[in-house]
């Protein structure tokens, strides 16, 4: 029995990219599947594809039980998309746009209406619910644009980068608001490239390079195939940092790191806390002020970077990604 | 995979021709309530040709012949037509900014994304902007009764055949909006819409009937102007508002201007309305 959402080989190319390469994908009822992946990994492309927003070359997907592709109408019907760009009319209300989307979802004007004011009391958007959004705040309008998305409650969501460009607290927020959903039993597909959103919200996790996924397995298992713990200290005297070093050398299972900057030192060890103890002691005995100490599991940095031998970072930098490129390319293909 | 094709359907809506209708209806709002937001987009179409009406009635009134005559007065009664047709037609620009906004800001992929009618947020555009022309063509044409242009100048008329001009004059507007609709699908930006929107139309609207006596022009432009969709709304309009220079001609359209008008008008929406609304679902599943 596939998940609630299911995608098997989907391929989309935009003339020489090849955005999507074969992508499977398969989250089960009530469960949450992070796309993990840089710009221009192909997570966008692959959302499109699962919501009838875009045509796969080839391939099968599968979401609420209904075939994606002989079913369109039928899907649209039973998903939330809550895009990468905050999609509500920012001249419309806050609860205009509500009341417009449920209505295009073919409810009816009264009972799109009571949504309209059950979402906004629910988003704490009732304060600003008859303001132009244009006048709301990057987080109120995320808020907003998810809540445009939740107005029928669908059973399955897709949310496409939904904390991009949020600043701590207003991501905090929308974590908190997207757990509530999902404690609800919706199942959520969400694309991030920030890799402690991936691990913080989702179940599972399907890392996305060059339009495949390159692995998938929940946070834990992810990291264990990076295998490794390390100690990392932060010395309290630049000077005791050589010293500090010997000490690390002879605990750890390969060479120190040592960032002269912050003062820490970083060496790759196996004995757990048991080892950190004996750590912390030598360097006591050996009269190191320590500002820092700590047993460190690989992030999900660390799994990104020895998955693809790239940082997650490296494609942030310029737009010339696969994405991007494909968007664009499908807009030229839309002429 | 047999999972995708032994589930329970959902059930599709009873009256698709209700739901396209329906969802139109509510894009149609939505738009008309931005444009209470946005009340100086309204201000600047009615300013321009407002701006037309006065420069060619005053700089170009003295120096222009209709018929055998320059008299100020007649040309006056002449030009009206034409700007009221310029007018609707320019309409097209907003279609085209409007929907090529929508595309870059990402509510297209919402409304994609939505279980709508597909035509409707193209309808519902177009619709709204019909709203907005009926808005400008009705201030212009006060304005235009300020400066003096009278109906019944040249022939009599009837108020039957007023209103049936601007019927006639609306059509053609949201025709070209239909135009515009595909130009804004087409462009990257509402920038670039807005200036694919128009720049095309100063040619459609010059090379006509609107400004000039076309039979004055030479044979090879002239058979352009008279064959030009825009010429048969303004002929018929001159007609129908009893307003001098009426073309005479042995072109069909000149001769039959009201039947020319409404043929061109539907034609274009037939043409531009599927253009657009498959262009609308191109990329889509």
């Amino acid at each position: 029995m596939p998940g609630a959402i299911y995608a098997e080989g989907l391929v989309k190319t935009f003339g020489d990219v090849r955005a999507l390469d074969g992508v499977d994908l398969d989250v089960p009822e009530g469960t949450v599947l992070g796309l993990l992946g840089p710009n221009g990994a192909g997570k966008t492309t692959a959302v499109r594809c699962l919501t009838t927003l875009l045509r796969p070359d080839s391939g099968k997907a599968v979401v609420a039980g209904i075939d994606v592709l002989r079913q369109p109408n039928e899907v649209r019907r039973s998903i939330g998309l809550s895009g990468q760009f905050a999609a509500v009319d920012e001249y419309l209300t806050g609860r205009e746009n509500l009341q417009m989307v449920g209505q295009l979802y073919q409810m009816k004007g009264r009972a799109a209406k009571a949504r309209a004011a059950e979402l906004l009391d629910q988003f704490h958007l009732s304060d600003a619910a008859d303001r132009p959004t244009k006048t709301y705040s990057g987080g109120m309008r995320r808020r907003l644009d998810l809540a445009a998305a939740l107005v029928v409650s669908p059973p399955v969501m897709f949310m496409d980068e939904p904390t991009t460009g949020l600043d701590p607290r207003n991501r905090q927020e929308l974590w908190e608001v997207i757990k509530r959903l999902v404690a609800g039993g919706t199942t959520l597909l969400l694309t991030t490239q920030y890799l402690e959103e991936a691990d913080h919200l989702a179940h599972d996790i399907a890392v996305v390079d060059h339009g495949r996924v390159i692995a998938r397995g929940t946070s834990d298992q992810l990291k264990a195939r990076t295998g490794g713990e390390r100690v990392e200290v932060v010395v309290h005297e630049r000077h005791h940092m050589a010293t500090a070093s010997e000490v690390l050398a002879g605990f750890g299972k390969g060479a120190t790191t040592v960032e002269e900057h912050t003062r820490k030192l970083t060496v790759p060890v196996t004995g757990g806390a048991k080892l950190l103890a004996e750590v912390i002691r030598e360097l006591d005995v050996r009269g190191i002020e320590i500002d820092d100490i700590g047993l460190r599991r690989p992030t999900l940095d660390d799994v990104f970077l020895s998955l693809t031998g790239h940082v997650a970072e490296v494609a942030d930098e310029g737009n010339g990604s696969a994405d991007d490129a494909a968007h664009e390319q499908e807009k030229e293909a839309a002429k | 995979m047999s999972a995708a094709t032994d589930t329970t359907p959902v059930t599709a809506p009873a009256n698709p021709i209700g739901q396209s209708v329906r969802d139109s209806l509510v894009i149609a709002r939505r738009n008309l309530i931005r444009m209470t937001r946005i009340p100086e987009m309204v201000l600047f179409g009615i300013i321009q040709p407002v701006m037309f009406v006065v420069l060619f009635t005053y700089v170009f009134g003295g120096s222009m012949k209709i018929g055998n005559t320059t008299d100020p007065d007649v040309y006056k009664d002449f030009l009206m037509a034409g700007i009221f047709a310029q007018t609707v037609t320019f309409a097209t620009a907003g279609s085209a900014a409007g929907i090529a906004d929508d595309m870059q800001k990402g509510l297209v992929d919402r409304f994609r994304s939505l279980p709508m009618a597909r035509g409707a947020v193209l309808t519902g555009r177009t619709v709204a902007d019909l709203v907005q022309t009926a808005i400008t063509l009705l201030v212009l044409a006060i304005v235009a009764l300020i400066v003096g242009w009278r109906t019944g100048s040249a022939d009599p008329t009837s108020v039957g055949e007023i209103l049936a001009g601007f019927a006639l004059l609306l059509l053609l507007g949201y025709a070209f909006t239909w135009i515009g609709a595909l130009i804004g699908l087409s462009v990257r930006t509402p920038e670039a819409a807005t200036s694919g929107g128009i720049i095309w139309l100063f040619p459609v609207t010059f090379i006509s009937n609107a400004f000039v006596d076309s039979s004055q022009m030479t044979p090879w432009l002239r058979h352009i102007a008279e064959w030009n969709p825009f010429s048969a709304t303004v002929q018929a309009c001159r007609e129908l508002f009893g307003n001098p220079g009426v073309v005479q001609s042995d072109a069909w359209p000149m001769q039959h201007p009201v039947w020319a008008s409404l043929i061109w008008s539907v034609l274009i929406i037939a043409i531009f309305r599927t253009l657009a609304v498959r262009k609308y679902r191109s990329a889509a599943i």
